[in-house]
């Protein structure tokens, strides 16, 4: 049930300041896509107007048309919670609840939305935490608190937050960016087995980690500061790392860049 | 990559030889302190003039002088400064907590006298002066019930108030609501009471007792909450302010919807802090005086209505039985002091154990 995400000309802004100028790209479902770029180039800006998150921040709006299988998302009579339970997002810095347990967590998403059945709720923690590849390291403790995990088992923990309530498309923001290699591992591994089920875009300043997980790259970057960030090349992951057909694209990924 | 680690690089010449430096034996501070004592005590009653007061004083001062000699003779002078610094901060810590236990064991002391049963299970009514009896049982409801619906009319007030102020208010209308409240915090609680007095009972209580002005607990009650809402919105802004940002997004993130979030992720999340603020509020409330004896009169009898007649309060009651010319009138007001002490460090303990953070435990 994964679904095709359509951006025509997007434009973000921050108040006044423009942060990413006239985004076109098409995902396809079922795959996972890079979005990789020096620092401050808007992606995740980008992704953060995918499920509508960006408007959150006082000032902030989007222009432009983004559709997740032709419905736009960002229609006047779109509800915003629907499109965030459709779009799924996780982010760089581990941020379970503190206040709930390991269990609590995972079902928050399905509980703060009306479901209280004890057996679905039961039912979807297991899946989703098996899915998350976390079950066997929680199963015995699911009523201790969700803080008290690894960074790495955290991560996974707001991963299975996020794909209990069974979104079409998860997004990811840096998820490992503050994680060791193992836990990178972890996530990655976890990531190739989502892909079945789930479209997968991600943000990450790890080039290796977008040439390992992605099909398809997006490379976005600024001219200097204070410009709006735009898509420079959007292929197929090997196209991109072997072959960019633009200069700038090469300058990044060879390292002489950004 | 492993090269770099092991690379020798030439020493600075300014570091040591040595990480090891002459420490001062353990005992060293301790026999300063004694040899301080010793020279203050001498000093004073050698002079005459002054008491123990003055020798613990003069003591803490040569001690302070004596350590830094002695540390900057054999440890050095950056050490020697530390040490001084640490006694600094030890010593004012010592001064901070001197009033609080002075107070303390001056309200157990006197206090002890009348802490029986006839002082918690009797009012004052007709209690003459030559009579030793006499409890605060009517200022014990009182306050009670004074405080408890103050804190009944505040809490919720207070807290949708600091909702609105952190998450949905936006310009002009929020800044001011944020400019009043912090004046408020200002007011003198006389104020408050003239307030209630003047617009609640001289004007709105005539309204349900066939025309005639009337005090009431919840008079009180009203110029207490006054006094509570500042405390009660200003800690609440101070704690919502405090929930990280990404805990609101991955609860959005996840398709609940802004109200939700807020009651379900960041009310729980700041609980702790909330709590420690409306319990400093009551706190405040329960030791006020002026407002009660404004609205609700005071009195000597047991009044279990809020809403009808006068009440006292403990605040009230010791100022009265402080101001009374019976002998026995004191021992009372001490009692009294003890035990609005006691009620609100019960009280207090009883909220943060309720908030304790981790109900779930490691």
């Amino acid at each position: 049930m994964a679904k095709r995400i359509e951006a025509t000309n997007v434009t973000a802004y921050y108040g006044s300041f423009k942060a990413i100028e006239n985004i076109n790209l098409t995902v396809e479902p079922k795959t996972v896509t890079a979005l990789i770029g020096p620092s401050g180039c808007g992606k995740s800006t980008f992704l953060r107007s995918i499920n509508r998150m960006h408007e959150v921040l006082p000032g902030a709006r989007v222009e432009g048309s983004l559709t997740i299988d032709d419905q736009d998302i960002y229609d006047r009579d779109v509800d915003v919670t629907a499109v965030r339970r459709m779009i799924g997002m996780v982010f760089q810095r581990p941020n379970p609840f503190p206040t709930m347990s390991i269990y609590e967590n995972v079902v928050a998403g399905l509980r703060l939305n009306g479901v209280r059945r004890k057996s679905i709720l039961d039912e979807a923690a297991e899946k989703a935490l098996r899915s998350a590849n976390l079950w066997d390291e929680v199963k015995d403790r699911l009523g201790k608190p969700g803080a008290g995990l690894s960074g790495g088992q955290q991560q996974r923990l707001c991963i299975a937050r996020t794909i209990a309530v069974e979104p079409q498309v998860v997004l990811m923001d840096e998820p490992c960016s503050a994680l060791d290699p193992i836990s990178t591992l972890a996530i990655e591994d976890l990531m190739f087995q989502l892909k079945d089920k789930f479209t997968i875009i991600i943000v990450t300043h790890n080039m290796q980690q977008a040439a390992r997980v992605s099909d398809r790259t997006a490379f976005f970057s600024i001219e200097k500061t204070g410009d709006p960030g735009r898509l420079i090349e959007y292929d197929n992951t090997q196209k991109i790392f072997s072959n960019p057909s633009q200069k700038k694209t090469e300058d990044y990924i060879t390292g002489r860049f950004g | 990559m492993s090269t770099a680690v092991t690379t020798h690089r030439p020493r600075p010449a300014a570091q040591p030889a040595t990480l090891r430096a002459k420490r001062l034996p353990w005992y060293a501070a301790p026999a300063i302190a004694l040899a301080a004592l010793v020279v203050a005590a001498a000093v004073v009653y050698g002079v005459g003039i002054g008491g123990p007061v003055l020798v613990v004083v003069l003591a803490a001062v040569l001690y302070l002088a004596g350590l830094f000699a002695a540390a900057n003779a054999v440890e050095g002078r950056r050490s020697a400064r530390n040490r001084t610094w640490s006694a600094l901060i030890h010593s004012a810590f010592v001064l901070a907590v001197l009033p609080l236990a002075s107070v303390v064991w001056t309200l157990v002391s006197n206090g002890f006298e009348r802490l029986d049963g006839n002082f918690f299970f009797t009012s004052m009514n007709n209690i003459g002066a030559r009579d030793p009896e006499g409890g605060a049982y009517h200022a014990i409801v009182g306050t009670l019930e004074q405080v408890g619906i103050a804190t009944l009319i505040t809490v919720p007030l207070g807290i949708l108030c600091a909702i609105y102020v952190v998450e949905y208010g936006r310009g002009r209308f929020a800044f001011a609501i944020r400019f009043f409240v912090d004046v408020m915090t200002g007011i003198p609680s006389i104020v408050s009471g003239l307030f209630v007095l003047a617009f609640w009972v001289l004007i709105v209580s005539p309204w349900f007792n066939d025309g005639r002005p009337s005090f009431s607990g919840f008079a009180a009650a009203l110029a207490l909450s006054v006094l509570m809402l500042p405390t009660v919105v200003r800690s609440t802004e101070e704690m919502l302010r405090l929930v990280p940002a990404p805990l609101r997004e991955g609860a959005y993130a996840l398709g609940v919807p802004k109200w939700k979030t807020i009651l379900r992720v960041v009310l729980p999340t700041a609980l702790p802090g909330i709590v420690t603020g409306v319990m400093l509020a009551i706190a405040r409330a329960a030791g006020e005086t002026a407002p009660v004896l404004l609205v609700a009169g005071g009195g000597a009898a047991i009044n279990f209505n809020p809403f009808e007649n006068n009440q006292s309060s403990l605040a009230l009651f010791v100022y009265q039985q402080a101001g009374d010319a019976s002998r026995y009138a004191p021992a009372r007001a001490w009692t009294a002091a003890l035990t609005l002490v006691a009620l609100v460090l019960i009280l207090t303990i009883a909220a943060k154990l309720l908030a304790r953070r981790n109900r779930l435990g490691r």
